[in-house]
């Protein structure tokens, strides 16, 4: 026969370790604005969680399989199938390096490679500061500037190996700057 | 029923609108190879092996997904078609450990089959080999991603019979693995052990987390007196193990065979399944009278159990305390037998041979323990045990037969039929009605809650009293039962629920390999040795009335409950 105090321990899994980093408050909002839910609901649902947290937090996987009573590995699967998700927050600065034809041809393999080696990461992921992240993009559009690589929402056009090491350069500058700034006011 | 007329291989057959190509095919005799199809799931039309070649059509076609038309000419072995196959075999083994000798499916695989029958003699291609560790995690059940095809058999039966997704296809393309969320250990997940996916397998990708060097280390040591016991399902399924047809019961075999390999008593876990019995049908009849919670579910399946302890703690009061036959049994060897032989129970083994993965997960269980011992300290599937008996070289098959040993190695055909889904139920069925009304049923064939059916259900008239009663076998059938009782709209007053579709007979441990024939067969040797028993009430049993008067006293005892029943505990889902 169960006890009480087994019965409590459920309460205490429920709000078990996941759940403290991450306020799924936002993830019950969006499951509501979805009701009556469906399986079929899956993929929007991720959309607007990921919206929300700029990535799929963990915790928030297993809240939203429960309510579509969806395995947690099964949505795993779907969210590590498509691109479009991510299961790490991104850094603050986000580069992107262009590896449409173009851009393969002007020499973003070795703009990648440079980078990758720079702030030794590979693509797809972010530093351990949580500063940068490196992703690769299919095609920009902006092949009449090729090789391109996007920082935020800015191009960087005809890039060489060289120019990579002053872009990270500038980018930790202007933090540091940013920060210096902020303390004195 | 609408039907359609076809061809295949210049044959005109008929069959119902709606069927596959290789339903068709398999009809008319014709054998197209499969890996990725599975009987009455979903097709994915994944592996490609089943391809054939239709006329009019562009490409080649998958036959396991195809429906069939008016006037289709289908030919299955053409010189495109087996180039086809042959290419895509190869392609799946130019990414596959070559390590066949040393698997563990050597020699009953399904790549290997076809490997043979494709006449395959190279494999043309070279490329980048996807590595990964191999999963020991769980007691039970063993992940091999690298000899993994991506059939998605495993996941399907996961998902779709079993409702627990532990596992599913994750990341893409060159990427892609069949694992748990965040490549997590199956141990932490909230896989059951039910071990459907390793019936499933096609190759050594998924297996049970194997006891074998463990059980030769205590049969050789001479302090230790190794005692085993089977479970009902093993003497109608190992006969396959060593090529006999679906169906054989070689309950003496076996006997013989265990005792021949070194173990000190073979005792039989059907002793045990008359005493749950006994235990359960008192449960029942204890709780119909002190209202006390209703329906009661049986307990003798651990990959249910694990199942309601992950996704229906808040009914966890539902289920009989009774602990599972094995666990009885291990219970009583280390205390009543030991007892009554002087021997220390820390010196004894007790190997449980069961149809079962699960049960391996389950001895591990701390809450079973007896005296500060564990009651069952290995499990070894009829798979295992099977290469056992082909290690010690023995002729199995023409072994002479040979009796359980006792104190605990009689039982009725009561516990014969704990193998079928509906037989806890009818075992149980045929003593609570005793118990109720004092008097024995003059028929003890309850046939309403036979068969394969995924869910039965019977009104039962037991004296002047009618119960509703249900079984389940397969967990996303039982969810159904569990869902009514959590709505409050369950009408039963007794449920059997067994993690396996079909019961025991078609369990995680069994040989692999089976299809519903199988299943039927060993389902029907099962009902014929309950048929040939003397006694075929539980409670009628005289090792157990002996048991009782000299040990127990009265069924649901303090001492009873302490050896024979446990507690259970709320798990999290994932």
């Amino acid at each position: 026969m169960i006890s009480t105090t087994e019965f409590a321990s459920i309460a205490r899994l429920d709000n078990g370790h996941k759940n403290r980093e991450v306020d799924l408050a936002a993830v019950d909002e969006i499951l509501d604005s979805y009701r009556p839910l469906a399986p079929h609901a899956l993929i929007p649902i991720l959309q607007d969680v990921q919206e929300h947290y700029g990535f799929l937090p963990e915790a928030a996987l297993d809240r939203i399989g429960r309510a579509l009573d969806i395995s947690t590995t099964r949505i795993f699967g779907v969210a590590t199938f498509y691109n479009q998700f991510r299961l790490h927050p991104l850094g603050k600065h986000v580069i992107r390096i262009c590896r449409g034809t173009a851009c393969h041809v002007k020499g973003s393999a070795a703009l990648l490679d440079t980078l990758e080696m720079e702030l030794n990461i590979k693509a797809g992921s972010t530093t351990k500061d949580g500063l940068f992240s490196i992703e690769t993009v299919a095609c920009i559009g902006a092949c009449s500037i090729a090789p391109v690589a996007m920082v935020g929402d800015k191009f960087h056009g005809r890039l060489t190996v060289k120019d990579i090491p002053r872009l990270v350069k500038s980018l930790k500058r202007e933090d540091a700057k940013g920060a210096a700034e902020k303390a004195v006011a | 029923m609408p039907t359609v007329d076809l061809t295949i291989n210049g044959r005109e057959i008929t069959v119902e609108a709606g069927a596959t190509i290789l339903q068709a095919a398999r009809l008319a005799g014709f054998q197209i190879p499969t890996l990725c199809y599975l009987s009455g799931l979903s097709p994915t039309g994944a592996c490609r092996v089943c391809v054939v070649e239709v006329e009019g059509a562009r490409t080649l076609v998958p036959s396991c997904a195809f429906p069939v038309a008016d006037g289709m000419i289908v030919r299955t072995h053409t010189a495109r078609v087996r180039a086809a196959r042959t290419a895509i075999v190869q392609l799946l083994l130019a990414n596959h450990p070559q390590e066949c000798l040393t698997c563990v499916r050597n020699g009953d695989c399904e790549l290997q089959t076809l490997t043979r029958e494709l006449n395959i003699r190279e494999i043309p291609f070279q490329g980048e080999r996807r590595l990964a560790p191999v999963d020991s995690s769980s007691p039970a059940i063993e992940r091999d991603p690298e000899k993994c095809i991506l059939c998605g058999r495993c996941v399907r039966v996961c998902q779709e019979i079993q409702n627990v997704g532990a596992i599913s296809f994750t990341k893409r393309g060159f990427q892609s693995e069949v694992a748990p969320a965040y490549d997590r250990q199956l141990d932490i997940t909230s896989c059951v052990n039910c071990g459907q996916c390793i019936i499933q397998c096609p190759t050594g990708a998924l297996r049970e987390h194997s006891s074998v060097r463990r059980v030769w280390e205590w049969l050789q040591d001479p302090n230790m007196h190794v005692v085993a016991q089977t479970a009902p399902a093993v003497r109608v399924g190992i006969g396959e193990m060593f090529g006999a047809a679906p169906g054989g019961i070689y309950t003496g075999q076996l006997v013989t065979a265990l005792s021949n390999i070194g173990f000190d008593r073979v005792f039989d876990t059907n002793f045990a399944a008359d005493l749950t019995i006994v235990e359960e049908a008192t449960e029942l009849v204890r709780r119909v009278k002190n209202n006390e919670p209703l329906p009661m579910i049986t307990s003798c399946s651990p990959g249910w159990i694990k199942y309601c302890e992950h996704y229906y703690p808040d009914l966890i009061p539902h289920l009989s305390t009774c602990r599972s036959p094995h666990e009885m049994l291990g219970a009583l060897i280390k205390s009543y037998y030991a007892e009554q032989y002087g021997i220390f129970p820390g010196n004894i083994a007790v190997v449980s041979i069961m149809p079962c993965t699960a049960k391996k997960f389950e001895t591990e269980r701390p809450e079973l323990e007896t005296n500060g011992f564990p009651s069952v300290d290995a499990v070894l599937t009829v798979r295992e045990v099977a290469r056992m008996i082909k290690t010690a070289g023995i002729d199995f098959l023409n072994l002479p037969p040979r009796d359980f040993d006792n104190p605990l190695g009689t039982s009725t055909g009561a516990a014969d039929i704990f193998a079928s889904t509906g037989g806890v139920m009818e075992a149980a069925l045929r003593t609570a009605a005793f118990y109720l009304t004092g008097k024995e049923l003059a028929n003890v064939d309850f046939r309403d809650v036979r068969g394969l059916r995924g869910i039965k259900e019977a009104r039962i008239k037991i004296g002047d009293m009618e119960v509703n009663v249900a079984v389940a076998s397969g967990l996303a059938n039982a969810k159904v039962l569990m869902d009514q009782i959590r709505k409050g709209e369950s009408p039963y007053t007794f449920i059997e629920i067994m993690g396996c579709p079909g019961g025991c007979i078609n369990g995680g441990g069994m040989p692999q390999g089976s299809n519903v024939e199988t299943v039927r067969a060993r389902m029907r040797a099962i009902y014929t040795i309950d048929q040939t028993k003397v006694y075929r009430r539980s409670h009628q049993n005289p090792a157990i009335r002996k048991l009782y008067e000299e040990y127990l006293g009265e069924p649901g005892s303090e001492r009873a409950h302490h050896l024979l029943h446990t507690t259970y505990m709320a798990r999290e889902r994932s």
